[in-house]
């Protein structure tokens, strides 16, 4: 990082990579590909060669036990981070990350802390398909005593990063490669507790209230620029830790603003614009309502590869205006 | 190690009828002895004990009882040392309190109460005492098998002498994650030993039934690990087995592997011996009964002139009175308080 110099978002993940790997030697990281140029985009750039294939360990072809291994030095002193290059590929070890990591603390009776990172990301997009595009963040963060982060910002991929190593819980830490291209000029890193984290407001507004994570968040700010060129101010809140769930900037901004907009890029079914929602209809006197809240998703299906299909799968920032326009008409629906 | 030794076929370990006689203690003390018959029948009291409140429904989580197979977990604990690190799996009251668990706190554990190893949270299948090695049990099939590797990768990283452990079945020996893990330890030669009480069985299923060979040696064998069988109802050879294995480990020279025949007497879960028998297991049991670790522990001693038969009795007497009364202590303790369910889910107690 060169201060005034504008950082990347693959780089603010490499520099919070490389500021664990100075000042935490119990951090080590551990997954397929690390050694390769290209599975994890440029995050991880040569982090092998400055800190050691000790610290940046690829792998067999075994996501279940690597994420178990993870587990396994995690309660025996480590803070490993294990590294699933495609969300999809994380399945394979649900069992680590659902029956294990996340239970342990709870069923031992407090006495075990489970300081795993397990970091997945997202490919969405160029004709990957079913198995090769999946968030599933949703799913992950129905999972209690599993922290989900889901940063959308330069800053937050590494700052959250670094907060997500350091908590003593286990962290499924989610990015999305469509993000890595973000640039901001970064403060030095930090590091803050991931236990006070929760939703930020990105941008303050007063008419709606826009509410998503991760890459639609970014999708999200730019509507609302082009709202903001009609009059309209929409507020725009950014989730960033969705397990557990802070609420009530969720509810003060509806409270503020009477319209709300869940913008998710995972599907809807049980997904966390529902998850959004809820909160929000729970929090929020009816009265204060000026239109039913409204939620934008995945359609509930599988990725396709077809390039038409797939240009209709992904929701696009113009559609996300028709559809804050349509929860801003006069109309009580 | 595993010379003049099939790693595909059991042998005539398999049969019931075989190894039945007192088993040898050479190149033991009387002292060595006379401690694991106690650690056997404390183990087995406790299960019994366990076994008759489960019958009585005072105890509801499900409870897999160990009798039958006391012996590898008595046999590994001669050879671990401070800072190693043990796991285990649904049966693993035995690898508890083999290793110095606390009596008390196992009875509490079972009955849900706040003062149970693990504060009432876990029940049988959730274990841990980390002051005496034990580092949790879990009872979903093969999931703490990487776990264990994962700490002997911790342990390779801090450059120690000690070692990881993990206690698993046969059954196990099906999952992928066994195969995976395996690799894993050996790809990094990692000091972790993988221990299989194979006891012929996966809950109703005999092993002849799930794979096309009895003897979990060969994945051993195919992974490049060395290994060694023994007959798992001989503590000694138990012992002598871990002796091999922890010192090879601690030496560096990567993950070690031992097959312990043995069986269980009670179903797959709960107190009763005619529950889920299965396949052939009814028929087996009464030969498997005569091949029981005391008894043959027991006729090794008598032979050497270590054990008169009022001792044998003495300690069964003393180890029932120890169950019982920490038995009696944990009934009356208290329930975990209601703020337990969510201020543990997350480590610092907070929820958010």
């Amino acid at each position: 990082m060169i201060p005034g110099k504008k950082t990347s978002y693959g780089q603010a993940l490499r520099d919070g990579f490389a500021y664990l790997f100075k000042a935490y030697p119990e951090v080590f990281t551990i997954g397929q590909g690390l050694w390769s140029p290209w599975y994890v985009g440029n995050s991880m750039t040569d982090l092998d060669k400055e800190f050691g294939k000790g610290r940046v360990i690829d792998t067999p072809v075994a996501e279940l036990a690597c994420t178990g291994v993870a587990v396994g030095a995690a309660i025996s002193g480590k803070r490993p981070v294990i590294i699933h290059p495609r969300v999809d590929f994380a399945l394979l070890a649900v069992d680590q990350i659902v029956n294990q990591a996340a239970k342990w603390c709870h069923m031992l009776g407090g006495q075990v802390a489970v300081p795993v990172t397990i970091r997945a990301i997202i490919n969405r997009g160029g004709e990957q398909g079913a198995q090769h595009s999946q968030s599933l963040h949703s799913w992950f963060a129905h999972i209690p005593g599993l922290r989900v982060v889901m940063p959308a910002t330069v800053q937050d991929a590494r700052d959250l990063l670094i907060a997500s190593v350091l908590c003593d819980d286990p962290v499924m830490f989610i990015d999305d490669r469509w993000l890595y291209e973000q640039e901001e000029i970064l403060p030095p890193p930090r590091e803050i507790s991931l236990e006070s984290q929760g939703p930020e407001i990105r941008r303050a507004g007063k008419d709606i209230t826009l509410i998503s994570c991760s890459y639609p968040l970014q999708q999200c700010l730019e509507a609302a620029q082009l709202l903001g060129e009609c009059g309209i101010e929409a507020e725009v809140i950014d989730l960033r830790v969705l397990n557990p769930l802070k609420r009530k900037p969720i509810v003060d901004s509806v409270r503020k603003t009477g319209r709300l907009l869940a913008v998710d890029g995972d599907w809807a079914t049980c997904g966390m614009a529902a998850e959004v929602i809820t909160s929000a209809v729970e929090g929020v006197e009816p009265g204060i309502w000026k239109k039913a809240p409204a939620r934008m998703t995945l359609p509930d299906a599988p990725a396709p590869t077809s390039r038409v299909l797939e240009s209709n799968y992904y929701f696009t920032i113009k559609k996300i205006v028709e559809n804050a326009l349509i929860t801003l008409s006069e109309k009580k629906s | 190690m595993a010379k003049n030794q099939n790693p595909v076929e059991l042998g005539d370990l398999s049969l019931p009828e075989k190894h039945r006689g007192p088993i040898g203690l050479t190149g033991f003390s009387k002292a060595k002895a006379v401690d694991w018959l106690k650690s056997l029948v404390l183990i087995r009291a406790a299960e019994e004990k366990i076994g008759e409140e489960f019958g009585k429904a005072v105890i509801k989580c499900p409870c897999h009882l160990v009798i039958g197979q006391e012996a590898p977990a008595v046999g590994l604990a001669d050879h671990i040392c401070k800072g190693d690190r043990v796991f285990g799996a649904h049966r693993s009251h035995g690898h508890y309190l083999a290793l110095g668990g606390n009596l008390h706190q196992l009875m509490a554990e079972v009955l849900g109460k706040e003062t149970g190893c693990s504060k009432g949270m876990g029940g049988s299948m959730h274990l841990y005492q980390p002051q005496v090695g034990f580092h949790g049990s879990v009872p979903i099939v093969g999931s703490t098998i990487p776990i264990a590797v994962g700490a002997a990768l911790s342990i390779q990283m801090d450059r120690t002498k000690n070692v990881a452990v993990s206690f698993l079945g046969d059954g196990a020996t099906e999952e992928g994650v066994f195969h995976e893990s395996l690799n894993f330890a050996a790809n990094f030669r990692l000091p972790v030993i993988f221990i299989v009480e194979n006891n012929l069985f996966s809950s109703h299923l005999h092993i002849d039934l799930r794979q096309p060979s009895n003897s979990t040696c060969r994945f051993a064998e195919a992974n490049g690990i060395p290994w060694q069988r023994v007959d798992g109802n001989d503590v000694a050879a138990a012992s002598k087995a871990c002796l091999i294995a922890t010192r090879q480990a601690r030496l560096a020279k990567g993950p070690q592997f031992i097959e312990m025949v043995t069986y269980r007497w009670r179903g797959h879960v709960g107190h009763r011996e005619d529950v889920d028998v299965g396949v052939k297991r009814k028929d087996d049991l009464n030969l498997w009964k005569k091949r029981d670790p005391i008894a043959r522990l027991a006729k090794g001693m008598e032979k050497k002139k270590w054990l008169k038969t009022e001792e044998l009795q003495k300690w069964k007497t003393e180890a029932e009175a120890a169950v019982h009364k920490a038995w009696d202590q944990a009934t009356l303790d208290p329930y975990p308080k209601p703020e337990a369910l969510l201020d543990r889910v997350y480590f610092k107690g907070a929820q958010g």
